[in-house]
């Protein structure tokens, strides 16, 4: 074994170096699951043409259904990580602003009337007005934690609670329902595509992060400020301002999200839409190798993480887990994640590692 | 004597001082409002009644916000708790003895493995009890799907005991004299109020909590096993959030996965109604006890006002939480000032 690893010493740096990678651990992990499936069930990657329910031409298959419904949470990484990265903490209030988004949705397309005929405003001024509200509650974490220095998680625990009681407040507690087919494409499909709309959206919510993030500083300023705020303050920036732009920014993704999930189902549930999402989009972050501490980030890594949990999730209802359920298996998956990152616990694998060659050379010269 | 003012009016006293003038004024001002329903006695043991568990598990909430921690998985394990509870004497027909055991178990189980994540691998305390939450509410629905009603007898016959207070009976309208009671859970409560009182203002143990949550360094450097103690505090608040759990079922006599949900919240909404600071080393469980007292009296008059809909609850909580949140933030800057 010792010799071998003499011999190829350059692949084993260029191996090294693509384990030092960030976006090595979420395809470590992909790779992992895809091997399960491929021992258990190659089934799970075929994708077959059929019809839906409204007669169009669509793909269908497990593959299809974890790009389908993993872009909620892609959209949700986006502003996750920055968040997580500018300020040190995660906002747990987004699935409770999913809520919502979507509720101003509806209540903007229904108007006061909650089984309208017809659809009392453009949906494009709906998903307008709803980008605003996702902002404004982005905004209520954000002067909570950038003013008032308020720790992340704890601030956005006010509208965690709140939320849904708010949603609920917005349409008076009724559950709006509509029946115009146009507003389903943005959830389900566009007639003559076979690809899931949402997939698309999520594709081009990454396209905009990824000019921003290349075309503008954003990245840079919001690296200094989780790295070293008090350095970034004395070098001109504004910490502050930095920490409130990225809650904001997530703001717009709840939104984005939110018009996905109620579009979906045309209807909303104040208490059972998008429940548990925060826990999977700061999984997704984590699984990007991100550090939950704040500093630098890796956005390609965490969006690819999205789509991994919700492989993940796609994997454990196929083995007929209960959805209600399902928050257990992934908290052990968190623990595991973050046991695995914790620096005490890489320190001692270091050591252990160190050790293991040390036996081995001696072994060798024995 | 002037000094000696400026320093009873520290932190820790002022928050205090702040939250019971907060609870007395609350509650003069529902006895205003609402009239002579919140005059009598029993309306405010009641309070008490309703809110024994909450009372408990606040008290370990604040323990491990005084060390600069915090946990919510709080009201996940109270809903385990009361469901494995709930499926052990129904199911299994068990003891209550050994079903009290249990709730101390599982609460155990969780500060020990959430203490040790903490406190000796260094993971950030929200990341882990959340975790911690959601598997415990996974965990809740494999246990046991559907809400049951307990029907074990002794049990039932617990749950119904209720201890008369003295003196402090009202006459009802038929002229007959009632008297005001509580159930066992306020006594459990109070009795672990006082404990933890002490062992916070007076043990070694207690001083050591404030002295690693006020600053880790310097506890470090006076020679406090800053690790075994932050260790301590996630483990006794898993204990008490044990203990709050079964004195919920105890309330409740039924097992679910929806049961005490929001408790994690109110739990700290209370401790920071209380006085207590997110940042760690202020704090008093007295403080606590009447952030507990002030949030209930104040979900009391949102629903006899008539709100009773079940959102405004959430959304009462989250503005009280907010408005002392940013009350701690104010005060803390212009100390630093």
């Amino acid at each position: 074994m010792g010799k071998t690893i003499a011999k190829k010493s350059d692949h084993v740096n260029a191996l090294k170096s693509l384990i030092g990678n960030q976006i090595f651990i979420p395809i470590a992990a992909l790779l992992l699951l895809v091997i399960f499936h491929l021992i258990m069930d190659p089934s799970f990657f075929a994708i077959k043409m059929g019809t839906n329910s409204a007669g169009n031409a669509v793909l269908s298959g497990y593959l299809i259904t974890i790009l389908d419904s993993g872009s909620e949470l892609a959209i949700l990484a986006i502003g996750m990580t920055l968040v997580t990265a500018a300020s040190g903490g995660q906002d747990i209030s987004v699935g409770a602003t999913i809520a919502i988004a979507g509720s101003v949705i509806l209540r903007v397309l229904c108007g006061t009337n909650s089984r309208p005929d017809s659809l009392q405003a453009p949906i494009i001024v709906a998903f307008l007005v709803a980008c605003v509200a996702g902002m404004l509650c982005g905004a209520f974490n954000g002067i909570l934690v950038a003013k008032f220095k308020i720790q992340p998680m704890v601030a956005t625990l006010i509208l965690f609670t709140a939320g849904r009681s708010i949603a609920a407040w917005i349409n008076n507690n009724e559950l709006p329902v509509i029946s115009d087919k146009t507003f389903t494409y943005f959830g389900e499909y566009i007639p003559g595509i076979p690809i899931p709309t949402p997939f698309f959206i999520a594709m081009a919510c990454v396209l905009v992060i990824a000019l921003v993030l290349k075309f503008t500083n954003l990245r840079l300023y919001i690296q200094s400020v989780g790295i070293n705020e008090g350095a970034s303050k004395l070098n001109g920036l504004n910490p502050a301002f930095v920490k409130f732009l990225s809650f904001v920014i997530l703001g717009l993704c709840v939104a984005v999200a939110g018009l996905i999930k109620v579009s979906r189902i045309s209807t909303i549930n104040y208490s059972v839409i998008a429940k548990d999402i925060e826990m999977d989009a700061i999984l997704a972050v984590a699984l990007g190798g991100n550090a939950l501490g704040g500093g630098k980030f890796n956005m390609t890594a965490s969006i690819l993480g999205a789509y991994v949990i919700q492989c993940l999730t796609t994997t454990l209802y196929k083995f007929n887990v209960q959805s209600d359920a399902l928050p257990a298996y992934k908290a052990v998956v968190v623990i595991a994640l973050v046991v695995f990152s914790a620096p005490m616990v890489k320190e001692k694998a270091a050591e252990l590692g160190k050790k293991i060659k040390k036996n081995k050379k001696a072994g060798e010269v024995a | 004597m002037k000094n000696k003012n400026k320093r009873s009016l520290t932190k820790s006293n002022l928050l205090l001082i702040i939250t019971i003038a907060v609870f007395f004024l609350m509650y003069i001002g529902a006895i205003i409002i609402e009239g002579q329903g919140f005059l009598k006695p029993q309306t405010f043991l009641n309070i008490l009644n309703a809110n024994a568990a909450l009372i408990i598990t606040s008290c370990g909430m604040s323990i491990v916000m005084i060390t600069a921690g915090i946990d919510i998985s709080v009201g996940g394990v109270a809903a385990l708790v009361s469901m494995c509870c709930a499926v052990y004497l129904d199911f299994h027909d068990g003891s209550v003895f050994m079903s009290i055991i249990i709730a101390v178990l599982i609460g155990l189980a969780f500060g020990v493995v959430q203490g040790f994540l903490v406190a000796y691998l260094g993971i950030q305390p929200f990341i882990v009890s959340l975790a911690g939450m959601f598997f415990a509410r996974g965990m809740t629905t494999i246990v046991n799907t559907k809400p049951f009603n307990v029907a074990n007898e002794a049990f039932v016959g617990l749950k119904s005991t209720r201890v008369v207070v003295p003196g402090l009976g009202t006459l009802n309208k038929l002229g007959k004299y009632v008297d005001a009671y509580v159930e066992i859970g306020v006594i459990v409560a109070i009795l672990i109020v006082i404990v933890f009182f002490c062992l916070l203002r007076w043990s070694k143990l207690g001083r050591h909590f404030y002295a690693v949550g006020g600053n880790e360094q310097s506890a470090l450097m006076l020679g406090i096993n800053v690790k075994r103690t932050k260790f301590l505090a996630h483990l006794l608040c898993g204990l008490l959030a044990g203990i709050g759990g079964y004195v919920y079922f105890l309330h409740v006599g039924s097992g679910s996965a929806s049961h005490a949900s929001g408790m994690e919240m109110n739990a700290i909404a209370s401790s920071i109604i209380g006085g207590t600071l997110l940042t760690g080393g202020v704090g008093n469980i007295i403080g606590t006890l009447f952030g507990v007292l002030s949030l209930s009296t104040i979900q009391n008059i949102v629903s006899s006002a008539g709100f009773d809909q079940a959102w405004w609850t959430g959304i009462t909580v989250a503005g009280m939480l907010c408005i002392f949140l940013v009350i701690q933030s104010v005060i803390m800057n212009r100390k630093k000032k």
